[in-house]
């Protein structure tokens, strides 16, 4: 605070008072509105949920008898296109102690390299240690787009 | 040997034709009539628990397996002329069950998925070799696990052989000390077995593709582990470790001085969830068995030990990191996807421990602490987002505060010196109050 | 004068001869706010209607990221939670001031309740005010139900389970508010048009009318005041009230500010209309004194099925509440009224005591 005593009469005291209403005013309105228009800004990822997401593939880039693993939430997730040019998607953590599987092209399987575990097409666990089936999630082709769902 | 498959064979020529299905299976045996009657015992149990096994429900009755003619009442049914059998003693049970189910055409119209080598499966097997060779009627045959009159199939719950109730069948004889007194075995392998990492997956988490004894040793060609080599066993699920193993330098000599292979270090069948602590010389370290920590050995344990910490230690600091942050609200998720392939690595190197050799576990902690690094990195980032939201918070309330300060020293100005601010007190003198004498506020307002 | 005020002046005269907006001007300028002992509780209308601009400037935000289907919504309130730029505090804000508005709602309320402030002349801006009081509830009863996790989604069955209860119209009730038999995305949908359009554009108009009543009518002294020998003091309303409204306000929008820094609305798992529902379920804070009341009623009284008694003991509770300016015949006629100030304090002290009890009683006893 000032002393008014040290300042000569009125005017300037009353001068500096409104400066320091108007900055502090304006500074509020900025910083109400900055994180308002930050937030109209879209976002990189243009939508992204847990139980669907658009992969940043369209069908064409994944030839017959191959598999990408992808982005599911924070999960990874199998894309799978059979050798009789069916998509497929499962979630990609094996159901032993959660390692990223792979496809395998030469058995037409589903593999884990931790312990050699062995899914089938279906997401089923044929050999080795896993204890479960993976999960199968749906997939959806829309125009250029695969969307990759839980199923409900 | 030989003379055993002649025995086989001819039975099996005799045989032929007395067995069928009835092609009513609502018609009733003249067995059943009277075994039916007769008080409870032997003599009738079997008709009454029969109506459950599974071969009643494919229309075979009484003379399937006893012979004799199910047509004619009265004693005279069981003439050994009608085929009876007379003797269904324990030697000949094998033979007996194998008619049929060492017949593939005739098991086809049945069960065409079923196998047809369970007999010859089991004559190969320490109890069917007992059996014929050594006339020994203590050990099990097709009956002692598959109940005669209650068979029921596998996938059935209530079946002696579902993988539920398989540890309980072979325990009735081999946990029974005095039964078992004779032949010199161990009978604590069903206790140790449920204490076990694959009996607590069994009856616990009631993953009913868990091991059982069978899955080790065989069904119906039960063989005491040793006949072969143990890892063949093992390497059935846990086929990497059993790779690396087999290229190790524990690989090549074991065998060579009959030590058990994967029993070593696991046990057999008291086998615990292997952990990190089973690496090292020291306390809970399983190398200690044979190496000291001076040997060459003691300080590739110590030196593997040391590469598998500090992956998961580093894995697991990432997470938590990236975890508070997520529960703080910032988004890590490409984060945590991300970390979850060093999760893969640490599995894979725990998996590399059955190498022995550092150099085999250094490449995949590596390839892990690469990630781990990058997921730190990127929690500490988050963490950052929350810092400024911290920092943003108190640019906006010092503004705040600098804002209520200027307007309280705005009404001071406008009233006067001797305002006070929040509370009005009787003794307050406003400049612009309106003095006494004013009309009533009411109706002032709406004039 | 310099040419930029100047052309600032007639540009204002121009815009005031087509809107006669300096007639409003003049009645702000000539309001005045009575000074006394309770004047402080002039401020809890401000600050409640500057609590619901701040929900209607969050409120329009949220529509930009949110999307009202049982597949989406939970979804894009994640995304909006996790990818947005300041996504979390637009949200936060959204829940904390909601619950800070209802609160004052309540205050303001009860202090117009204690000091009789709705006797003559002001009945119409006590209907009013009891009607913004129920519009608000609505709206935290329908917000709550839009982020579509598994809490709301339990709450709003059981919230909406209450209305079928009531004889007659009941089912017919349950099935308008669901959209259907049960709580699905139907409901959903209905909840989120009653949010964001229909009480909005109600309560929009009704504020109005209050406000404008507040304004023709001045504040309410209280009764013993008013007799009191002293002489009646009081300030302007404009600046000086108005700028202690805004050091109230801003106070406001920093404490809003730090909940949603260090307490930002949690979102939970997505509804699952299969799963069994969680422990403990209760509704916000501000429905659980008619929670548990109608928790500690009997199964049946009188033959009559206990809840029915109580959701129609609501519904006479709020016809009464709204009534009470006609009910108060002593107050009307300007003398002592014990009898309602007693009943102001029961109704008062039961909201409180049941509240709190709803909050300590174990859910799973």
């Amino acid at each position: 605070m000032i002393d008014p005593s040290a300042i000569p009469p009125e005017p300037p005291r009353r001068k500096f008072l409104d400066w320091v209403l108007g900055t502090s005013a304006g500074a509020l309105v900025l910083a109400v509105f900055y994180p308002a228009t930050r937030y109209m800004v879209p976002p990189d990822a243009a939508e992204s949920s847990s139980s669907s997401v658009t992969l940043p593939l369209s069908p064409d880039d994944v030839a017959p008898n191959t598999g990408q693993v992808f982005k599911f939430g924070n999960r990874p997730g199998l894309l799978v296109r059979t050798s009789t040019n069916e998509l497929k998607a499962f979630s990609a953590a094996c159901t032993h102690l959660g390692c990223i599987v792979q496809y395998r092209p030469d058995l037409a399987e589903i593999w884990c390299a931790c312990h050699n575990g062995h899914f089938d097409l279906n997401g089923r666990n044929v050999s080795g240690p896993p204890p479960t089936p993976l999960e199968e999630f749906t997939v959806n082709v829309r125009g250029d787009e695969i969307i990759v769902g839980r199923k409900t | 040997m030989f003379a055993t498959w002649v025995g086989v064979m001819l039975l099996l020529t005799w045989r032929t034709g007395v067995i069928e299905a009835q092609s009513d299976p609502t018609e009733v045996e003249s067995c059943v009539t009277c075994h039916q009657a007769l008080p409870d015992g032997p003599l009738s149990d079997p008709v009454t628990r029969y109506g459950d096994d599974v071969h009643s429900g494919k229309g075979f009755g009484c003379v399937a397996c006893h012979g004799g003619d199910g047509t004619i009442l009265g004693p005279e049914a069981m003439d050994p002329a009608r085929g009876f059998l007379r003797d269904l003693s324990r030697q000949r049970i094998p033979t007996m069950c194998g008619h049929c189910h060492s017949d593939a055409a005739f098991m086809r119209q049945y069960n065409p998925g079923l196998r047809v080598d369970q007999e010859v499966e089991y004559q190969s097997s320490v109890h069917g070799q007992r059996l014929v060779q050594e006339s020994d009627s203590l050990v099990a045959t097709c009956v002692s696990c598959h109940p005669a009159h209650g068979i029921r199939p596998p996938s059935d719950p209530l079946s002696s052989v579902h993988p539920l109730n398989v540890a309980k069948t072979c325990s009735a004889c081999h946990a029974n000390a005095q039964y078992m007194a004779d032949y010199g075995i161990p009978t604590d392998q069903a206790e140790k077995y449920g204490r076990s990492v694959h009996g607590e997956a069994l009856t616990v988490a009631r993953d009913l593709g868990a091991p059982t004894c069978n899955d080790c040793h065989g069904n119906h060609g039960a063989a005491p582990p040793g006949v072969s080599w143990v890892g063949n066993t093992c390497g059935q699920c846990h086929s990497v470790q059993e790779q690396h193993f087999e290229t190790s330098r524990h690989g090549e000599i074991f065998p060579l001085i009959g030590i058990p292979g994967c029993a070593a270090c696991h046990n057999n069948h008291e086998i615990q969830a292997a952990s990190d602590e089973m690496i090292g010389v020291g306390e809970g370290g399983i190398c200690a068995k044979c190496h000291t920590e001076e040997s060459e050995g003691g300080i590739q344990a110590l030196q593997i030990r040391r590469l598998i910490d500090s992956l998961r230690i580093q894995l697991d600091s990432s997470r938590a990191l990236l975890e508070s942050a997520e529960n703080s609200g910032v988004e890590v998720s490409q984060a945590q996807y991300d970390l979850e392939a060093a999760h893969s690595a640490l599995v894979e190197s725990r998996a590399a421990v059955h190498t022995f050799r550092a150099g085999a576990v250094d490449s995949s902690v590596a390839a892990g602490l690469a990630i781990t690094d990058q997921a730190f990195i990127r929690g500490m980032d988050a963490l950052g987002e929350l810092r400024f939201r911290r920092t943003g918070l108190a640019v906006f309330a010092l503004i705040t505060v600098v804002l209520i300060v200027a307007l309280l020293l705005k009404i001071k100005e406008i009233e006067g010196p001797s305002m006070s601010y929040i509370m009005f007190t009787r003794e307050m003198r406003l400049p612009e109050t309106r003095g006494p004498g004013s009309s009533d506020r009411n109706d002032e307002e709406s004039s | 004068m310099s040419p930029l005020r100047e052309s600032l002046t007639r540009l204002w005269t121009w815009f005031d001869s087509s809107t006669g907006l300096s007639g409003v001007w003049a009645l702000a300028k000539k309001k005045e706010v009575p000074i006394h002992k309770h004047t402080a509780w002039y401020y809890l209308g401000g600050m409640t209607l500057f609590l619901f601009l701040v929900q209607i400037g969050t409120g329009v935000l949220l529509l930009f990221y949110y999307r009202p289907s049982s597949g989406e919504a939970f979804e894009s309130v994640q995304f909006m939670m996790a990818e947005v730029q300041f996504g979390w505090l637009i949200r936060s804000i959204h829940n904390w001031a909601a619950n800070l508005m209802i609160f004052t709602l309540f205050l303001h309320l009860f202090t117009v309740l204690l000091v009789k402030a709705y006797r003559r002349p002001r009945q119409l801006t006590w209907y009013t005010g009891v009607v913004l009081m129920g519009l608000a509830m609505a709206f935290g009863f329908t917000g709550y139900l839009l982020p579509w996790n598994e809490l709301a989604y339990f709450a709003t069955r059981v919230g909406t389970q209450i209305t079928g209860v009531l004889p007659v119209v009941g089912d017919f009730l349950l099935r308008v508010l669901r959209g259907g038999e049960d709580v699905t995305g139907a409901t959903l949908t209905r909840f989120y048009a009653f949010h964001v359009a229909l009480l909005p554009i109600a309560t929009i108009a009704v504020v109005a009318i209050h406000v404008l009543l507040v304004q023709r009518q001045g504040m309410s002294v209280p009764r013993r005041i008013e007799r009191s020998k002293e002489p009646p003091r009081s300030m302007p309303f404009f600046p000086n009230f108005l700028i202690r409204d805004a050091v109230g306000w801003l106070a406001a929008l920093a404490i809003l500010a730090a909940l949603a820094a260090f307490i930002p609305a949690e979102l939970g798992s997505k509804a699952d209309p299969f799963a069994s529902a969680p422990v403990g379920i209760k509704p916000e804070w501000y429905f659980m004194f008619m929670f548990q009341t109608l928790k500690f009623l009997p199964a049946h009284i009188l033959g009559i099925e206990g809840e029915v008694l109580g959701v129609l003991g609501f519904g006479l509770a709020g016809l009464f509440l709204f009534l009470i300016p006609v009910l108060d015949r002593k107050s009307a006629a300007g003398e002592r009224s014990p009898v309602f100030t007693g009943i102001a304090i029961a109704i008062i002290a039961f909201i409180v005591v049941m509240t709190i009890v709803g909050y300590m009683v174990d859910p799973a006893a």
